[in-house]
């Protein structure tokens, strides 16, 4: 099982690249929890999750191939 | 007849014609914030027809403006940004009406300039304006054109429109419920952004207006279109009405102008502050403990003067180490960093005397050079 992730925004500079695979992590709790101890500045950030394109909250199951983004908020203008 | 010219590319559209053109002149739009998005998004609505343009700015015209916000020139340079914009478009187009407002967007011009309007647009720069905005429009039952940039990437979003089919209505804070933490928003002063991007993502938001208005093709209701420029790549996500964010915002129009939007963006205004020249007269003449909120090695070095570096994440962890005996002064190197250490040792230690440099060490230098 894997998943494809996508990294927006000024978090790509924590992650250091825009996409990667993750396998193993079952719902998004776990991606995350998975994803701050591999970068733990991502702790510090305020990002929203969207799974295959849609955009959640609560805690998401996941199955290979879904693609999950992180999108942080932008306020430039 | 002269107009029938002007718009005669529009009006030969088939899906388009003379009645979209009409609902075009008899529509009223918003525009906050005539910068980086407010250009190129003005310049077309105007073009296009829009009967009645409103634009907020309280800002001044500056050269380092020129590289993407297109309405302005050397000569503009100073000049209020609404008064100069308003100028353009009227000699671009003398037959619609465009009202500038040269004050800053507060919750109370909110409340009393959105009703005039059927459209509000977001072209500001800052968490605490766009959450003001977003709010506003939901309690005036505003559509809310969304759009944000930062270095090769933009957002842009239709908010508070219901979908036609499903009916369902979102807003920003579905998007985001909460504002980031002050020390990790980056502007586009400290980030940069490509000229260009602004003007796509700006395009794109008055694209979306004149689709609402002209009643032509599907807006981009509940959902955010993510652009990243160097990879050529569009990504767009549907939003849903979020419990979060439904009971975070304020209800009705009492509960929005109670609700602090510096303090809920960590905007930090109970800071103090000093300027390069109280700042300069302290460090020389009195007992200062000056501390770098910088990371290690973060440019320019200063050599000039005795300092303390301890890293903004590292902070609060460190902070039961510093002496609080003699006054405190705090930079890093735009101070925004600084502003939010200084609210933080303000908040484990009431009674210190801490202030943070205005503007940064960034400021300082170039004053001291």
């Amino acid at each position: 099982m894997e998943i494809n992730l996508l990294v927006f925004g000024q978090l790509s500079d924590i992650t250091k690249c825009s996409e990667m695979k993750i396998a193993h992590v079952n719902d998004t709790q776990q991606l995350i929890i998975k994803l701050t101890t591999q970068f733990p500045e991502l702790a510090l950030s305020k990002y929203s999750v969207a799974v295959n394109r849609k955009v959640v909250f609560e805690n998401t199951m996941l199955t290979d191939k879904d693609t999950v983004a992180l999108l942080p908020p932008f306020s430039g203008g | 007849m002269a107009e029938n010219n002007r718009y005669h590319r529009q009006i030969i559209l088939k899906e388009f014609g003379e009645s979209a053109q009409v609902k075009l002149k008899q529509a009223k739009v918003l525009v906050i914030g005539s910068g980086g998005l407010g250009c190129p998004a003005l310049q077309y609505l105007a073009a296009a027809g829009i009967g009645t343009i409103g634009i907020v700015d309280f800002d001044l015209v500056d050269l380092s403006n020129l590289q993407r916000q297109t309405l302005y020139s050397m000569k503009d340079i100073g000049k209020p940004k609404a008064l100069v914009a308003a100028f353009k478009l009227n000699d671009s187009n003398p037959e619609i009406n465009v009202v500038p407002y040269t004050f800053k967007l507060t919750k109370e011009k909110a409340l009393e300039l959105f009703p005039f309007y059927d459209i509000i647009m977001d072209g500001t720069d800052n968490f605490s304006s766009r959450y003001l905005i977003n709010d506003a429009c939901v309690i005036l039952n505003k559509p809310l054109i969304y759009g944000a940039v930062l270095r090769f990437e933009g957002q842009v979003g239709v908010f508070n429109m219901a979908d036609k089919q499903s009916g369902i209505k979102t807003n920003y804070r579905d998007m985001f419920p909460e504002p980031p933490e002050a020390t990790s928003v980056m502007s586009c002063k400290e980030a940069g952004v490509l000229g260009v991007l602004p003007g796509i993502i700006g395009v794109m938001q008055a694209t979306e207006i004149i689709k609402i208005i002209s009643g032509v093709g599907k807006p981009l209701c509940n959902k955010i279109i993510s652009y990243n420029s160097l990879h050529n790549s569009f990504h767009d996500f549907e939003i849903y009405p979020s419990t979060i964010a439904t009971n975070n915002y304020p209800k009705d129009e009492a509960e929005f102008l109670n609700f602090d939007y510096d303090w809920f963006c960590g905007a930090c205004s109970n800071v103090k502050e000093i300027t390069v020249d109280q700042f300069d007269s302290m460090r020389k003449n009195e007992k200062v403990m000056i501390i770098d909120v910088r990371e290690k090695g973060e440019h320019p070095l200063i050599t000039e003067f005795d300092y303390v570096n301890i890293p903004l994440n590292e902070f609060q962890k460190s902070m039961s180490g510093i002496s609080t005996e003699n006054k405190i002064v705090i930079f890093c190197k735009s101070g925004k960093r600084s502003a939010t250490a200084v609210s933080m040792l303000n908040e484990a230690f009431p009674q210190c005397d801490v202030c943070s440099l205005v503007e940064g060490i960034e400021n300082w230098k170039m004053i001291n050079q």
